[in-house]
């Protein structure tokens, strides 16, 4: 399963990456969005698949006792899903005006600070 | 010494202060500290020739082996004396020459500070620390010649002679470096010790040429003497001082401190004299085509500077005592020679000598001060600056191979300067009087200086066996590496040399009386002077500027997706090469792959494809949403409920941010031509196969798992909660979620304040 997850990460950085680098503005934001999942994924697979179950101490056990998976890249990557939303509201809110502001969705007309 | 330095650097910061609080007197009052310092070396003279030298150091930078650490021979004495001594003169001259001007306390301040670091320079004894005052004088000798910041000149000529010598400085630290690995050692005064260790080694060439390097830029070497005659756009007290007296001369002071090290090899020899020798004669002959008496004397200081060169080139014993007493004489001619031509200047004011005649009578005290200086430049007996030439001719037989050219040459070049030394000698002072009928002599402060300079140079040579011989003898040891004998007599008796020198002399009378016409005659070919390396500095200084700006014009365009391109594109090749080059890949064993886990992998995939090729922003998001659930699921699937369940309620709310903010726009459009495109999705492919190979190399590893096992253990024993990344969350990096907290409330405030901002009023109201 690893293998295929590293498959699938690859692609969806290729596929954010390749929409960052569009002129349209609103590729970059769609694109950003992919980069978040892709890496959201990675630290997740840092911490190595398994299907043992969640890191969670069984009542009456006194402590997690393998197998489980690891809670540290959950931890991670808990925070990050998080920020990345906070942030993307933000910059859509940003697109969304400076579209409104210049009437265009082209970054390469956004060049000079002056309209 | 460390005191010393340190009370010129004090000197130099309290200078304006002492302007303002002691008016006329703070010339002289400001020239009390490098004449109590030039006292102070003084008192040193006599246990510095007994052969002891004084040393004294501090930790600096203890894990580099870098100590703040200074030594006192022979040789730094003699250029300790030259700076401190000189340096007063010239201060109580400065004071005098710029009198009413208002930039004088920033000439007291930059000149007290430029002592101080060359005073650091020549008593160091620590490669990096020489290397520090090195550039201290660079620095400072750019604030002197740009000190009439005003002229664009001024300006061009102070930076060329920053980059000349701070180029050559850099080198010179490399070799520096270099040398102190080869031997094992930074401290100066050990290296000597380690001259056949440094000589076998393999890094022994290249630190010899960088050294070099360092050594010919800051002592106007061929081909890097063209910065020096522009340097003459500072004031007259600052080219006597720098560019002639002491700056100039830090190139064959490290040459002389490293001879006992880097001497005697057949590199050496070559390198060292072949650039001396055509320094030698390029400067002559330039001089001998001058008209302008400061240009003129430039240029002679050019050929000065290629003998010294010349002769630390030869290190016999022979020519270590010549260097040393060339050296001496140099400093106190040609300073009071540039002091006295700054006094004409000042008087009658041109320097020309087309236009200046018969002032003798007006400045008696200049004349004699000049035409001293002059007939020891030329080197006539009784003044020092014949024994120096006698010893010249002496050192310049034992040249081993090529002593034939370097004889043509050093004839050439002393008959142009002897030609030199009558124009400035006699032209501005005799003949018919010209124009400047109002000239009259200098005050004090400005014929002072000269002429104790030009008495100096007298007393020398009459008695140079009780006088230089305490200066010299130390000296040339230090630079040998051994103790040697100098013996000065005022008059060396009729010798090959003697007759050298008096044919010498001769040609220089016939060069001089026939210069008006050998200039007019000459006149075509002044074109090119042009072609000269100074030409090839400008053509660098142009290529450096257009580099930059096709650089700046390919790299900062503005646009956005070229940056982008440009960082991903070298992120990936670097991290892949690193990744790549290291780590061996290979496919994780085990796990096997489920139906179920199959098609969410493939939805990813497929909602990935259809992010790029939506057309309206709506289905594009769409699409993200099915990645944002795909990567819900595959959280559920592996071990995470928590985060699944926030995935899907952040991945919910993001889905309906974008379509409520982003509906309005207009449909997804190809902007870019398809050319782009096939670039960027190439650079995007190896971006995404980099991070597949990353994944795929990470996992191979194995799982170190200290900090897992750690919350396992703790989570219900510690912190009371049995679900361990919730207890990670709000427990144990509970700072940490304040944090994260804190960006969304942030978030929040920013999102809040654009929507209140109305970028459509603003316009209006402008």
């Amino acid at each position: 399963m690893t293998a295929l997850l590293a498959v699938v990460i690859g692609i969806l950085y290729g596929a954010g990456l390749y929409l960052v680098m569009r002129r349209s503005i609103v590729k970059l934001v769609l694109g950003l969005g992919l980069l978040t999942h892709a890496a959201n994924l990675l630290i997740f697979t840092m911490g190595r698949v398994s299907r043992d179950g969640a890191p969670i101490v069984p009542p009456g056990a006194a402590e997690l006792t393998a197998p489980y998976s690891d809670p540290v890249p959950q931890a991670l990557v808990l925070t990050a899903i998080v920020i990345s939303f906070g942030v993307q509201a933000f910059l859509l809110v940003l697109v969304k005006l400076a579209h409104r502001a210049t009437g265009t969705d082209d970054l390469d007309a956004l060049r000079s600070t002056d309209q | 010494m460390l005191t010393s330095i340190l009370l010129l650097f004090a000197a130099s910061s309290l200078a304006p202060l002492a302007h303002r609080a002691l008016g006329k007197r703070a010339g002289v009052c400001l020239a009390a500290v490098p004449a109590l310092l030039f006292a102070h070396f003084v008192g040193q003279l006599g246990s510095v020739t007994a052969g002891r030298a004084s040393a004294e150091s501090w930790d600096w930078v203890a894990g580099l082996g870098i100590r703040l650490a200074f030594h006192l021979d022979g040789l730094s004495l003699l250029f300790a004396l030259l700076v401190t001594g000189i340096g007063a003169l010239v201060l109580v001259y400065g004071a005098g020459y710029l009198e009413g001007d208002p930039r004088l306390p920033r000439f007291s301040a930059a000149m007290l500070f430029f002592m101080a670091a060359m005073l650091g320079l020549v008593l160091a004894d620590d490669a990096i620390v020489l290397f520090v005052f090195w550039e201290l004088t660079s620095v400072s000798s750019y604030l002197l010649i740009g000190f009439d910041h005003e002229q664009e000149k001024a300006r061009k000529s102070a930076l060329q002679a920053l980059f000349v010598t701070g180029a050559g400085g850099l080198a010179m630290l490399a070799g520096l470096l270099l040398l102190g690995e080869a031997a094992g050692t930074l401290q100066l005064s050990a290296l000597g010790a380690e001259a056949a260790r440094i000589q076998g080694h393999a890094l022994h060439l290249p630190a010899l040429l960088l050294i070099l390097l360092g050594a010919f830029t800051k002592s106007a070497q061929f081909p890097f003497h063209f910065w020096l005659p522009g340097a003459m756009a500072a004031p007259s007290p600052v080219s006597a001082y720098l560019h002639s007296a002491t700056m100039v001369k830090a190139g064959i002071y490290l040459l002389a401190r490293l001879n006992p090290a880097l001497g005697g090899t057949d590199a050496w020899h070559y390198l060292v004299i072949l650039a001396g020798a055509a320094t030698l004669v390029t400067g002559a002959v330039l001089a001998y085509g001058q008209t302008d008496l400061k240009r003129l004397l430039a240029f002679t200081t050019v050929s000065a500077l290629g003998t010294l060169t010349l002769l630390v080139g030869i290190s016999t014993e022979h020519s270590a005592r010549a260097a040393m007493a060339f050296l001496l004489v140099h400093a106190l001619y040609k300073a009071a020679l540039f002091l006295g031509v700054g006094a004409i200047d000042h008087e009658a004011g041109t320097r020309d000598v087309r236009e200046l005649g018969g002032l003798a009578r007006a400045m008696p005290l200049t004349a004699f001060a000049v035409c001293a200086s002059a007939l020891s430049m030329a080197g006539l007996p009784p003044l020092f600056g014949y024994v120096a030439k006698e010893f010249f001719h002496e050192a310049k037989q034992e040249v081993p191979r090529a002593a034939a050219w370097v004889s043509t040459a050093s004839f050439l070049g002393s008959a142009l300067v002897a030609a030199a030394a009558g124009l400035v000698a006699w032209r501005p002072f005799f003949g018919r009087r010209r124009s400047q009928l109002s000239a009259h002599e200098a005050p004090p402060a400005l014929w002072l200086g000269p002429v104790l300079l030009a008495l100096l140079g007298v007393a020398l040579g009459l008695f140079p066996g009780s006088l230089a011989v305490p200066l010299i003898q130390p000296a040339a040891s230090a630079m040998r590496g051994e103790p040697t004998v100098v013996e000065l007599a005022p008059w060396l008796g009729l010798s090959p040399a003697l007759v050298q020198s008096l044919l010498m002399l001769a040609a220089g009378a016939v060069l001089y009386a026939v210069h008006d016409r050998a200039l007019a005659a000459l006149a075509p070919l002044r074109g090119l002077a042009r072609l000269g390396p100074d030409r090839g500095y400008q053509a660098l200084m142009a290529g450096l500027v257009a580099l930059a700006r096709a650089q700046t014009r390919a790299l900062q365009n503005g646009v956005l997706g070229v940056y982008l391109l440009v960082t991903i594109g070298s992120a990936v090749a670097l991290a892949g090469y690193a990744l790549f080059s290291r780590a061996t890949l290979a496919a994780p064993a085990g796990g096997g792959v489920r139906l179920g886990e199959a098609a969410v992998a493939l939805a990813m995939v497929v909602g990935a494809v259809a992010v790029i090729r939506a057309r309206t922003t709506l289905i594009g998001v769409a699409a993200l949403g099915v990645v944002g659930y795909g990567v819900a699921v595959i959280f559920l699937l592996f071990g995470g409920p928590d985060l699944a369940l926030t995935q899907f309620a952040i991945e919910t709310l993001s889905v309906l941010l974008f379509v409520l903010v982003l509906r309005r726009l207009p449909p997804l459009r190809q902007l870019s031509p398809r050319s782009e495109h096939l670039r960027d999705g190439l650079v995007a492919v190896s971006g995404g196969l980099f991070v597949t190979a990353l994944v795929l190399a990470a996992t191979a590893t194995p799982h170190a798992t200290p900090l897992r096992d750690w919350f396992a253990a703790n989570s219900l024993s510690a912190a009371q909660g049995r679900n361990v990344v919730n207890v990670i969350l709000v427990d144990f990096r509970a700072f940490d979620t304040l944090g994260e907290i804190t960006v969304l409330a942030v978030a929040a405030l920013g999102v809040v304040a654009l929507l209140r901002l109305r970028p459509e009023d603003r316009k209006e109201s402008l």
